[in-house]
């Protein structure tokens, strides 16, 4: 299945390859603009490899029926857009907590509400990261063309299996419905969660704060609970320190491991006077717009992240000092900016656009010249 | 069937007498002391009556009562 | 024979119970555990999940079997996921009235429709007990509750009837009296190949006990001289569906065997 090659495919179907080279064994979603297209590729990929597929009630259900697939050891996976990626927001929260590896595709589309169901929009970063309630760290990336819909949706089963968490691929109406080329590698990184032999096992932490995982039906008497509980799965919501060791794990997890975690691609950064800091679907005409500044002679440099959360806070923090103002072209009136300027604070000239479409090339660089004087 | 003991166990049982109410031989009544719950527990009022049918066990919600048979 | 030592030995994690003295709730893990004990099924191949509310906490945390305590309304959701993924568990579900008609109802009509070979056991006690009781989708018409402290100006739904409508492939309501046959209905319910689900009246001395006036003991005695197989409504209890059908996990499986040839 996927074999090594190349295809020209639209975004959510490089997703779903991705998914099922990752070796994603259960799906269940419900349909959703833009992001049907993934669900609809699960269904027809996923029995060819002995996978499960199921469509659900709604939303709620479907995150509910991929955590319980992920307790059974199957890597698990829904697909949804902004109204269903508020739904799920609660049972989000319930996998960070009982420490579920999950992945969830956002393909972003305008809001609030029902908003412009078919175009693309980036409104949902500060949720992704923030949408349940409490204290906790989810890992969120951001692809932008086919191929990373491919790669980073790999990518981010191998995360969740690493630290137990769940991912989100953000992707976005743009992203998700443009044909490209797509190269399958022959050789693909894949990573597989521990499997706790004992319950003893499931509460021992390794450097990185993960411990093995259990699985049902393997006769550990399991106790997986959202409530406040001890390494045992043993519920205690009434001591102090059961919740601060648990929920400070929980987000040090992500915390102490971000170094491993982000990752990013940057272009002419040494000597930029003038960086442009974008990501998924806006990220491409803004790479368009440095390169042509460069060859009107600005010092425009270019930073994307390919995961937001964890931001690359400390690369930014070292840019800080030597650019003099920042761009952020995004389709989104918060979208990032919030973390943006978290680090470059007076430098950014925030440049949202919120019509449903992508920036363009001109904009930005009108924007860039505009800086530069 | 004969009885030899029926235990109550103290730090269990929550005084409800679902066990002195199901027993078809009133076997079992409230005592007059408490445990540590500040609940009446069951005590045996006649042993002898007991035909360990276990209904009590059965009805028992906390697992509190347990008839051994002789 | 299974005597409470042999129970407390091999099937409960920890006692004593957080429940209210004379609540049901201990009863129907009394009667949980018996069934599972008179199928002889190995534990790990059993699988209990639960939502919120006193009665989810019937499996989470005293049954000693993988347990998955899960969000307040969404435990059929997550059973289903996991049967499908590991169709060899046995996945029973212990759900509140409130959990599995108010907040999580979308999910039960579905899971019955879809025939998903999981056991819902529907701990009813007319409201919402955890959190102090409110009024419910199964509080009678009229019934004063802390929401409700005029009368419930709603009417009542009659679940096991509904399920039954929605396709399950087993139905049944018992009440806390009558433990043998909820005993021998669990048995069968976690044996059926489809969708199973089994409504127990069970006495909430705290709350429901506060809303008809009634101490444990009377409610119980309510449930034996009321609660009949030859009753009306929702006094009429036993069994309403038991019926084979083709079942999702099953039919699932052999799609799949098709499509990988
Ligand atoms: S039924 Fe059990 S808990 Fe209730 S009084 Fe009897 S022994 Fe105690
Ligand atoms: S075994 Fe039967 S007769 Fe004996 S005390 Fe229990 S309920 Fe009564
Ligand atoms: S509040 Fe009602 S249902 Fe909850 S434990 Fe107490 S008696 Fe049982």
């Amino acid at each position: 299945m996927i074999s090594p090659g190349e295809y020209f495919v639209e975004g959510d179907l490089a997703a779903a390859y991705g998914a099922i080279k990752a070796g994603c064994l259960f799906f269940a979603g419900y349909p959703i603009t833009p992001a049907s297209e993934i669900t609809q590729a699960m269904a027809e990929l996923l029995p060819r490899v002995g996978g499960k597929f199921l469509q659900m009630e709604d939303e709620i259900a479907s995150i509910s029926a991929i955590i319980g697939a992920s307790w059974a050891g199957l890597k698990s996976m829904t697909a949804t857009s902004g109204p269903g990626f508020s739904l799920m927001q609660e049972n989000i929260g319930y996998a960070a907590m009982t420490e579920t590896p999950i992945v969830i595709i956002d393909v972003q589309r305008a809001g609030p509400a029902i908003g412009q169901a078919s175009r693309p929009a980036q409104g949902d970063i500060m949720q992704s990261r923030f949408g349940s309630h409490g204290d906790y760290e989810t890992i969120v990336l951001s692809p932008n063309s086919v191929q990373e819909m491919f790669d980073l949706t790999i990518k981010a089963f191998n995360l969740a299996e690493t630290y137990r968490v769940p991912v989100i691929v953000l992707s976005d109406a743009e992203v998700g419905h443009m044909m490209e080329r797509l190269i399958v590698p022959e050789n693909v990184e894949i990573v597989n969660r521990r499997i706790a032999k004992s319950l003893q096992e499931t509460t021992i932490y390794d450097e990185s704060l993960v411990s093995p995982m259990g699985r049902f039906g393997d006769g550990l008497e399991l106790m997986i609970t959202g409530s406040t509980h001890r390494p045992d799965g043993t519920r205690d919501t009434g001591t102090p320190e059961v919740q601060e060791s648990l929920v400070k794990r929980l987000v040090n997890k992500i915390e102490k491991n971000r170094e491993r975690i982000e990752n990013w691609e940057e272009m002419y950064t040494d000597d930029a006077d003038i960086l442009v800091i974008s990501h998924g679907a806006s990220s491409r005409p803004s790479k368009g717009a440095v390169i042509r500044a460069r060859k009107e002679g600005i010092k425009a440099g270019f930073l994307r992240p390919k995961v937001l959360w964890p931001s690359p806070e400390k690369r930014m923090k070292e840019l800080e000092s030597n650019v003099k103002k920042v761009i952020l072209p995004e389709m989104s009136l918060r979208g990032y900016k919030m973390e943006v300027e978290r680090i470059f604070r007076g430098k950014l000239l925030h440049m949202p656009k919120v019509g449903g479409v992508v920036p363009t090339v001109e904009e930005i660089l009108k924007k860039i010249r505009e800086a530069s004087l | 069937m004969k009885a030899k003991e029926i235990i109550i166990d103290r730090n269990l049982c929550k005084g409800c007498s679902i066990c002195i109410h199901v027993c078809p031989k009133k076997t079992l009544g409230i005592s007059e002391d408490i445990n540590e719950y500040g609940l009446f527990y069951p005590k045996v009022e006649d042993l002898a009556s007991c035909i360990v049918c276990r209904l009590c066990e059965l009805y028992c919600p906390d697992f509190a009562i347990e008839v051994v048979q002789e | 024979m299974i005597t409470s030592r042999y129970i407390k030995e091999n099937y409960v994690r920890r006692l004593p119970s957080a429940f209210c003295p004379g609540c049901g709730d201990g009863q129907i893990l009394n009667a949980i555990i018996r069934a599972i004990d008179h199928l002889k099924i190995d534990r790990k191949d059993v699988a209990a999940v639960s939502g919120i509310g006193c009665s989810a906490w019937i499996p989470s945390p005293y049954l000693r079997v993988d347990s998955l305590h899960t969000t307040h309304g969404r435990p059929i959701a997550f059973a289903t996921g996991l049967k499908v993924a590991n169709p060899r568990l046995k996945v029973i579900v212990v759900s509140g009235d409130g959990d599995a008609t108010g907040i999580g109802g979308n999910h039960l009509l579905h899971a019955a429709r879809s025939n998903v070979g999981i056991t819902v056991i529907m701990v009813n006690n007319g409201l919402y007990a955890m959190t102090g009781g409110q009024v419910a989708p199964t509080t009678p018409h009229e019934a004063k509750t802390t929401t409700t402290p005029y009368g419930n100006p709603a009417f009542s739904l009659d679940v096991s009837r509904v399920v039954a409508a929605a396709g399950a492939s087993y139905v049944a309501r018992w009440t806390t009296w009558h433990m043998n046959q909820l005993i021998r209905s669990i048995e069968k319910a976690i044996m059926k190949k489809g969708f199973s689900f089994i409504e127990v009246l069970s006495q909430c001395p705290t709350y429901e006990g506060r809303m008809l006036n009634m101490d444990h003991i009377q409610m119980l005695e309510w449930f034996k001289n009321k609660f009949r197989e030859d009753a009306d409504g929702i006094y009429k209890i036993g069994e309403f569906v038991d019926i084979e059908k083709p079942e999702l996990t099953e039919e699932l499986e052999k799609m799949i065997e098709r499509v990988k040839k």
